[in-house]
């Protein structure tokens, strides 16, 4: 081994604490870069594959046919920036049924050729149907095997359409293919619902180009008689939702994770040099050339920053695996993986940036003058933190606290760069609290877990095989004797029956669900985004998934079909609900005609009141009327799991590498004033008052620390969460962003100073415990 | 005859695998004297005023200072020991840089838990006794290696211990400071002071202290009283 390596390795193993430093902070800025990098790149790989491979077409439009012809419908093509068109084809919405229960409702398209310019569906098992009665499913919907069948009662003649393929579309153009005949005749009407058409354009790459080739295809056409339209750039950015929420939390910490990583190898490596000056000034007393010294200093920070790149490269791959397994099963992709590209950016922005930042700090090392080098002494300039010693002595503390606490001012650049050290910390830790926080609230927003009871049908006996007996039961149409009993219980508080029906909104296809209320929901848990709570009758509140998908606004009146039945309501607010992606209506059920099924009803109890005892009586109330009642069951997330996970793991990393940054500058620190504790020592001071003074030279460092990173983090999670609602297409409730309360606040404050506490605790255990003559005759 | 004041009995101490620093070594130091323990480098001198000061545990024996044994205190104990009843001057001084000559002198006592307004009293008493309190405010760096002695000694005799050990204390000095601190350690056990210096310099010896013991490699050969 070469003279340097040596010094090279004796420097990586007599520094322990700060070899562990480096290789923690370059962990967790590869960890988060690998995984941030890897999930933008490959998250929409699988549908850009499938969307090249199909032609798929940037723009799938929907058009009333008593608008426009057929026929007509071709002058599009020749819309300004149109390059391909496929269509049009028929477009049909039905409802299927089992076992007399309907299913949600169905749209269907007829073509003959899976096969065409635009959108060339993939049949991925099974024929083409090519006959009436034959229908491919579209692959992720709803899924039949093959040789099942689809029965439509309430259609003209009872059609059934036999699943003979599984086929996929790149945009989603329909959920089931049939043949065009089939499609024109299915309803008995001699018309289809409508006709789709699929566009390729010239420029498609941004929403406003989308916008702009949207307009002049509908300008070629009759006013009104586009009802729909879909773009390339929605579905994709659907289909990337499932990986892009953690992309915005990844950047965070990725960059936390690097800023971090350059600070604590610029401080760590200008710490070596600062306290090895003496060493080095005998290294080259004894022959190293400036070039040697510095590349031995670079070389004590690459060595563990290397070993936590490997590492760091390996757990964002292992990291990578549930998150893009999502993705990989919705296209029937083989397993997807980070691309080692972005490992190979990664470990070489990562290393690159922590050896220029070893170099500038080990630069002092190679042209330190060998005879100052030394003369230096180890012991800082008295000259700094004189003012400060003096302030301090004169405060009414006990003396071993005042010498603490003047220590920050006499080495002010190692006392910044634990600050911030200690800053990054405390804004991960505030990140991680607000980002869990925002997810508890938006998990209960989505369960709408308020109320306390839920009461449902009975479910059916089970016949043989443990197949149900029958369909599945809905709570009887009459419900005066299943609320009566709820009133009847002790304890009982609150409840509102929930009636649902599967419904179609004027100007979509989307399956859509009817929600109507009996009695006050106000207090279930809906969680309000915008405008007001359902006041009456007529009125409604929407997801915004809803808005979003049919353009409507709150104020907007719609039209919901129900079985034939038609209501009008009127939009007063907006909720968070993410169920049906959000294709839900809420209403209040007074007054309402439209056949709806009563499916639960939602109770509250009152305080105190013994849940489970509760839930027991009044099953065995309602068991007679056909229903029973069950205690709420929280709702769990993958996702949430996996979020709540990473955060949990980084911020770990997080607060590891920043607590072991404070305790390489208390390292550095008492190390270098030894003989001064030594000598205090001699004079009496004793290990309790050793460790008081170098736990309160941190307190000052660990409380601005706390004061500029809790603003900090809470900061990064304003901008973070709502970044990460929009990445999914989500706007999220003010509950959600607002989860600082001022307790949480005054608590995270105080965890900078648990930070630099934790972080100076070992210093000053090594402290106490060093000998005094050892510390005395230490130069 | 007064009370002993440092009672040693067989003490022996050994770092790791060398030879013995101390070895059976048994001295006794009674209220008032002034004793120089002398011998050449590596004799034990130092290892022997460690173990008086509670700086070092022996091997064997037992270390009685003041009627307590200092052999049998903790790390904590050991500095209350230090506080109460030593007062340590070193060779090079060992003043903190970053304190003013006052805050120096006043730092035994603080630490001992005096109000700062009677350390404060008692520092000023100290230095203008030993003729320095002009540079009260000035920090050490500033002050010559005569005067800098002095305030270490001022700082040793803050908490009025009854015992003050000087380790090589003109080692680091030119002649003319080293006589001045001679004088000023003669002075002191001439008020009553109970002294030991170890030192090498047998001029030093001679011009402060009635009695010398003299260590060769960990034992005591010679313990002889003389006129000053």
């Amino acid at each position: 081994m070469s003279a340097v390596g040596r010094v090279m390795r004796v420097g990586v193993s007599r520094r322990r604490t700060q070899t562990i430093v480096i290789g923690l902070a370059t962990l967790m800025a590869v960890t988060a870069s690998v995984l941030g990098g890897g999930l933008i790149v490959v998250s929409g790989a699988p549908f850009d594959d499938a969307f090249t491979a199909q032609n798929g077409a940037h723009l799938a439009a929907a058009f009333d046919p008593a608008v426009v012809a057929p026929d007509d419908l071709a002058a599009s093509a020749r819309a300004e920036g149109v390059t391909a068109t496929a269509g049009p084809f028929p477009v049909v919405t039905v409802v299927s049924e089992e076992n007399g229960r309907p299913n949600p409702p169905l749209t269907f398209a007829g073509r003959d050729d899976p096969d065409s310019a635009v959108d060339a569906v993939t049949l991925i098992e099974g024929e083409w149907p090519d006959a009436p009665g034959e229908l491919a499913l579209a692959a992720g919907d709803v899924f039949l095997p093959l040789g099942e069948r689809l029965d439509f009662p309430a259609l003209p003649g009872s059609p059934t359409l036999t699943v003979v393929g599984h086929a996929r579309s790149s945009t989603d153009t329909a959920e089931g293919w049939v043949t065009e005949d089939q499609a024109n005749t299915l309803k008995g009407t001699g018309a289809p619902d409508g006709q789709q058409m699929f566009y390729r354009f010239a420029s498609a790459g941004t929403a406003t180009a989308m916008e702009t080739a949207t307009a002049s295809v509908a300008a070629t056409l009759p006013a009104d008689a586009m009802t729909g339209s879909r773009s390339w750039l929605d579905v994709r950015r659907l289909v990337e939702r499932e990986t892009a929420v953690y992309v915005p939390f990844l950047m965070a910490f990725g960059v936390l994770g690097l800023v971090m990583s350059v600070l604590i190898v610029g401080n760590v490596v200008a710490g070596a040099v600062g306290s090895g000056t003496r060493r080095i000034g005998v290294l080259k007393a004894i022959g190293f050339t400036p070039a040697q010294v510095v590349r031995a200093h670079v070389g004590q920070a690459l060595i563990p920053a290397a070993a936590g790149t490997v590492l760091g490269v390996l757990t964002g791959h292992l990291l990578a695996v549930p998150i893009l397994a999502e993705t990989s099963d919705a296209y029937g992709a083989g397993a997807l993986t980070v691309p080692l590209w972005i490992d190979a950016v990664v470990v070489a922005g990562v290393l690159g940036l922590v050896a220029a930042t070893a170099l500038a700090a080990a630069w002092r090392a190679g042209r330190l003058r060998t005879v100052d080098a030394l003369a230096v002494g180890r012991t800082p300039s008295a000259e700094r933190g004189r003012a400060a010693a003096r302030i301090a002595g004169g405060l009414p503390l006990p003396r071993a606290l005042t010498l603490g606490l003047a220590r920050p001012f006499a080495r002010p650049v190692r006392t910044l760069a634990m600050v911030a050290a200690i800053v990054f910390g405390a804004t991960a830790v505030s990140f991680a609290v607000g980002l869990s926080s925002s997810l508890d609230v938006i998990l209960s927003a989505r369960d709408h877990d308020v109320a306390d009871v839920t009461v449902r049908p009975e479910p059916p006996s089970t016949g043989p095989g443990g197949r149900p007996d029958g369909p599945p039961p809905d709570l009887p149409d009459d419900t005066s004797a299943i609320t009566a009993a709820i009133d009847a219980q002790p304890g009982t508080k609150a409840f509102y029956v929930v009636r649902e029906a599967p419904a179609v909104v004027a100007g979509t296809t989307e399956d859509t669900e009817l929600i109507a209320f009996a009695g006050d929901a106000s207090w279930g848990g809906y969680t309000m985004i915008d405008g007001d709570w359902i006041g009456g009758p007529g009125e409604a509140v929407v997801p915004t998934g809803f808005l979003r998908t049919t353009g409507a606004e709150i104020g907007d009146m719609i039209t919901v079909t129900v079985e034939g039945g038609r209501t009008t309501l009127r939009i007063v607010g907006e909720i968070f609900d993410l169920k049906n992606d959000g294709m839900k209506v809420y209403t209040d059920g007074a007054g309402l005609t439209l056949p709806m099924k009563n499916a639960s009803v939602a109770v509250a109890v009152e305080p105190g009141t013994d849940l489970a005892a509760y839930t027991a009586e009044l099953g065995r109330a309602l068991k007679p009327l056909g229903a029973g009642a069950e205690e709420f069951q929280e709702g769990g997330s993958e996702m949430i799991t996996i979020l709540n996970s990473l955060t949990a793991a980084l911020t770990l990393l997080l607060v590891a590498v920043a607590g072991l940054g404070v305790l390489n500058g208390v390292l550095l620190d008492t190390r270098e004033r030894v003989r001064d504790m030594g000598v205090q020592k001699a004079l009496g001071m004793t290990p309790g008052q050793t460790i008081s003074g170098v736990l309160t030279s941190v307190t000052l460092v660990g409380i601005v620390g706390g004061l500029l990173g809790v603003p900090a983090g809470m900061a990064l999670h304003n901008a973070v969460v709502p970044a990460m609602g929009d990445s999914t297409g989500i706007r999220l409730p003010q509950a959600a962003l607002e989860v600082f309360t001022p307790s949480a606040v005054a608590a995270l404050g105080l965890g900078g100073l648990a930070i630099a506490l934790a972080g100076a605790m070992l210093p000053a255990l090594w402290a106490a415990r060093t000998r005094t003559t050892t510390a005395l005759r230490t130069e | 005859m007064t009370s002993p004041v440092i009672e040693l009995r067989d003490v022996g101490r050994a770092y790791d695998e060398g030879p013995p620093a101390l070895q059976a070594a048994s001295v006794t130091v009674r209220a008032g004297e002034a004793v120089a323990i002398l011998g050449p480098s590596g004799s034990g001198k130092s290892t022997l005023l460690n173990l008086i000061a509670g700086l070092d545990r022996p091997d064997s024996g037992t270390v009685t200072v003041n009627g307590v044994r200092v052999d049998r205190l903790g790390e904590a104990g050991a500095a209350r020991y230090r506080r109460e009843s030593i007062g340590m001057v070193f060779q090079f001084f060992n003043l903190l840089d970053d304190l003013t000559v006052a805050d120096n002198v006043m730092l035994p006592a603080q630490l001992a838990g005096m109000p700062r307004a009677a350390a404060r009293r008692r520092a000023g008493d100290l230095l203008e006794t030993l003729g320095i309190a002009r540079h009260a405010r000035a920090y050490p760096g500033r002050l010559s290696g005569g005067q800098r002695q002095r305030v270490a000694v001022a700082r040793a005799l803050m908490n009025r211990p009854p015992l003050l050990l000087a380790d090589e204390p003109t080692g680091a000095l030119d002649q003319a400071a080293g006589e001045d601190v001679a004088r000023l350690l003669r002075d002191l056990n001439d008020e009553g002071q109970t002294v030991v210096v170890v030192t090498h310099d047998l001029r030093l010896a001679e011009s402060c202290t009635s009695r010398t013991i003299e260590l060769v490699d960990g034992r005591v050969v010679a313990d002889v009283a003389a006129a000053r």
